[in-house]
């Protein structure tokens, strides 16, 4: 090579090496957060399969997988909404009442599929009423979707009556979503790990998902930007709950039943895994990855407790302490920045 | 041989990790004066001050007060020493009165259960109406910046301090205001009390301090009496290098272009009614007046970010009728806000992200996904342009001195290639030098045929940058004064409605 070449060899390479700095300055923060969290639970995998030969195995992975399969599919609509600035506590509801309406639909007569997508579109209208009220009449997320949270509770045990539907009649081929397999990885996994991938890139970098983090970061700097956002933050409510609804006729082809009180509490594992996962309660910060990886850290977490044989009773109170943990670091780390 | 000074700062250093705020500095106040303290922003006052007032603990160097040495650990203890600090960034309880406001430190260590709100109300008035009849029992919340700015003033009068510490007290007050506070700062002057005044205002400086010290890149540099130096002086030593013209030239007088903006009875039913007006291309139009005389409300109805009631908006000659700001942006009328960090910037987001917020479709690919290669070339463009100091377009714009946060603000007006900016207070609390660039930048962009509309409290700017003011009064347009009829006076006598009899050509000028 002559030296005429080596020296643009090496411009082009620092040109290279200055777009991958870019890159990662890009998301500096929360990719930290990201691999902290990996390193995390890395660490814990690690030391669990010295402490159990059970923990480093396909079967119990796959346990896990399933586990938070499907409430990462929920996770991901509410991490889009905490990046708004918004929350959503209704979620736990919004996935059972789904189920339940999709449950009862099919037990009138409707076809699953039918009844499913009715299931799913109930539960968007559920989330277009909580965004009147956010965007039209001017509440605020936390209180707004509270009420919905009591409101669809109340809903599914009006429909049910406040028995349990038997659901065991579902055709095999809708069974299969909850149930199957493709080549042995379950159906579940394979749908929670396409919408993770979708959200995932479509926050990168879509241009409408764009205007949810500039409304998030500084909502009266986004409307002197040109931006609608109370559009942005009605669009961001109605998704958040039709994930949720999707998420409830997943489970309704799982477990081949709707409870009435299925998913109550969901709503605050979820919060907290997006929380874990880097996304703020003022909006403007966070990434589906870190909050996958947050319900990941839990997931663990949980299965790592009752190998070790930890009475069922101290998990809640072990999970609240790695929130506040997580929380209090990133705290202390936001504050020494500035 | 004279008493030891109040203040005396002896080889103070102070660094926030490998960034040095401070380094080794000196600073003495005499007993009794008014002391302006100088620099750019980042050059280490308000660290300073921070320091003066128990908010920071220095690294080395000592305080002195009274010829002996403190530590000052809290805010508590500056005030026991009779320290006072009031800062820049208006730090109120929103939700209480004007009164609890004022004595909240006295509430803080009161013993007795029970509030007596009526001693409370009239020791408060008592102090507010040194400074403007504001009924104390008003919320905070329902005041203008103007008055919350002199309600933190009047707080720190209330402690009882020997050393009061004014950060840029009058960046928000008009200048009628200001002069009050002015009266206000000399008559605590003469009762003993001693200043240390931090402001970017030349004119203020001159007219209120009796010495001046400068920091730069938060070392000292000089301290002079105020009658040894020039303000050319002032300015060299701060930005340490020569800024040979403040204001770039002016139009030539003969050569007005094509009328490219025209706003014909514009109302929006609260604010202002019947206003007119209109911006040739290549000419800077100043607008000035007092704040709350309507003027941001005007610019924001002239771009759809507030519904008009009544009258007409042409761009170009073609009728524009704006049903949000984002139909203003997309035929090239843009507005920057008056208010950076609360609406025109977002501080934790790239300053990438920042500068191609205002239009996002021109970066959008036909799949609806952002072409991040040329937003980040256009940021790359738009930040080298404007000499934004920056460690990347990656970095937060939080990460950023004022002066660069505001170039960043510029920036994201200029992405999409504007017929006409409105620019309301482009250059508040930033400094000097970026304000010089600033002001360039806005002749360059004039030059070029761009239509530009200044909003302005400052009146040294509107007369040293616009070629032309519209001065505005109580929602109404009070008059018009050409590039040859512009002076401080004229401006203020059409804002405040006083006509002066001596001065006839005044009246006429009123529409």
């Amino acid at each position: 090579m002559s030296p005429r070449e080596s020296g643009e060899a090496l411009v082009h390479a620092e040109i290279k090496a200055a777009g991958d700095v870019r890159r990662i300055n890009f998301a500096r923060l929360a990719s930290m957060r990201e691999a902290g969290l990996i390193v995390i639970i890395l660490a814990l995998c690690i030391a669990m399969s010295f402490a159990s030969p059970h923990f480093l195995t396909w079967g119990n992975f796959r346990a896990m997988l399933m586990s938070f399969s499907i409430e990462g599919i929920v996770v991901v609509g509410m991490t889009i909404l905490l990046i708004v600035g918004g929350i959503d506590l209704s979620v736990g509801s919004v996935v059972c009442f789904s189920m339940v309406v999709s449950g009862a639909l099919f037990l009138a007569g409707l076809d699953p599929w039918t009844a499913s997508l009715i299931g799913i579109g109930v539960s968007a209208l559920i989330g277009a009423a909580m965004g009147f009220f956010v965007t039209v009449i001017g509440l605020n997320h936390f209180i707004t979707s509270l009420a919905a949270m009591v409101i669809v509770r109340g809903m599914c045990l009006i429909v049910t009556k406040g028995t349990p539907l038997s659901l065991f009649t579902l055709p095999s081929s809708f069974k299969a979503i909850g149930q199957g397999s493709f080549n042995g990885l379950p159906y579940v996994i394979i749908i929670f790990v396409v919408v993770v991938a979708i959200f995932d890139f479509l926050l990168r970098r879509a241009t409408a998902f764009r205007k949810v983090f500039y409304t998030g970061s500084n909502e009266k700097a986004a409307q002197f930007s040109g931006i609608r956002t109370n559009q942005v933050k009605f669009w961001v409510t109605v998704l958040c709950s039709t994930l949720a609804g999707l998420a409830g006729v997943i489970y309704m082809a799982r477990f081949g039943a709707a409870t009435p009180t299925f998913g109550a509490g969901m709503e605050l594992n979820i919060i907290a895994a997006a929380v874990i996962g880097g996304a703020s309660l003022n909006g403007g910060s966070g990434t589906i990855f870190g909050a996958i990886l947050g319900m990941a850290l839990l997931s663990v977490v949980t299965s790592s407790l009752i190998l070790l044989d930890v009475s069922v009773y101290w998990q809640d109170m072990i999970k609240g302490c790695i929130l506040l943990a997580a929380v209090s670091i990133d705290h202390f780390l936001h504050r020494k920045k500035s | 041989m004279t008493h030891a000074p109040i203040l005396e700062i002896r080889g103070l250093s102070k660094a926030f990790g490998p960034v040095k705020a401070l380094s080794d500095v000196q600073f003495t106040l005499r007993r009794g004066e008014i002391h302006a303290l100088c620099g750019e922003n980042g050059a280490g006052k308000s660290t300073l001050m921070n320091m003066i007032a128990g908010v920071l603990q220095p690294d080395e160097g000592d305080i002195l007060i009274d010829g002996e040495r403190v530590s000052i650990h809290s805010p508590a203890a500056a005030q026991r020493l009779g320290i006072a600090l009031v800062h820049q960034e208006i730090a109120l309880c929103q939700d209480a009165t004007v009164a609890e406001n004022i004595y909240m430190a006295a509430i803080n260590v009161r013993r007795a259960p029970l509030m007596n709100f009526q001693k409370l109300h009239a020791d408060a008035q008592k102090v507010m109406d040194l400074l403007a009849p504001i009924p104390v029992r008003t919320r905070v919340a329902d005041l203008s910046i103007s008055n919350q700015q002199l309600v933190e003033i009047a707080k720190a009068l209330t402690l009882d301090c020997k050393v009061l510490m004014l950060d840029e007290p009058t960046a928000a007050l008009t200048e009628s205001e200001a002069r009050r506070l002015f009266s206000i700062v000399r008559g605590l002057k003469e009762r003993g009390i001693s200043v240390v005044y931090i402001s970017h205002r030349m004119a203020e400086i001159f007219s209120l301090c009796d010495r001046i010290t400068v920091f730069r890149d938060g070392r000292y540099v000089a301290t002079d009496p105020i009658a040894a130096v020039s303000p050319d002086d002032v300015v060299r030593k701060m930005v340490g290098r020569e800024i040979t013209q403040l204001y770039p030239d002016k139009l030539a007088p003969q050569e007005p272009g094509r009328v490219i903006l025209s706003v014909k009875g514009l109302s929006d039913g609260r604010r202002f009614t019947d206003v007119d007006l209109e911006l040739r291309a290549g000419e800077i139009l100043g607008m000035g007046g007092l704040i709350g005389a309507g003027r941001s409300e005007i610019a924001q109805t002239i771009c759809g970010l507030r519904p008009m009631t009544s009258g007409t908006v042409a761009l170009d000659g073609k009728q524009l009728r704006p049903r949000g700001y984002g139909d203003a942006v997309k035929v090239g009328l843009v507005y920057l806000s008056e208010d950076r960090k609360g609406s025109g910037v977002f501080l934790d987001l790239p300053i990438a992200a920042n500068i191609s917020a205002l239009d996002l479709a021109r970066l959008t690919g036909s799949l609806g996904l952002l072409d991040r290669k040329a937003e980040d070339r256009q940021a790359r463009e738009l930040t080298g342009r404007l000499g934004v100091r920056m460690a990347g377009i990656e970095a937060a714009v939080s990460t950023l001195s004022g002066g660069n946060q505001q170039k960043v603000a510029i920036a994201k007006q200029l992405s999409v290639s504007p017929k006409v900016i409105i620019m309301d207070e482009p250059t508040r609390g930033i400094d000097v030098g970026a304000k010089v660039e600033i002001h360039r930048l806005l002749r360059q962009l004039a030059g070029s045929g761009v239509g530009v509309v200044v909003i302005s409290s400052e009146l040294p700017e509107l007369i040293g940058l616009c070629d032309r003011v519209m001065v505005v009064r109580e929602g109404r347009i009070a008059g018009e004064l050409a590039a040859d009829e512009l002076g401080e006076e004229a401006i203020i006598m059409l804002a405040s409605g006083v006509q002066d009899s001596s001065d006839q050509r005044q009246a006429q000028n009123v529409a």
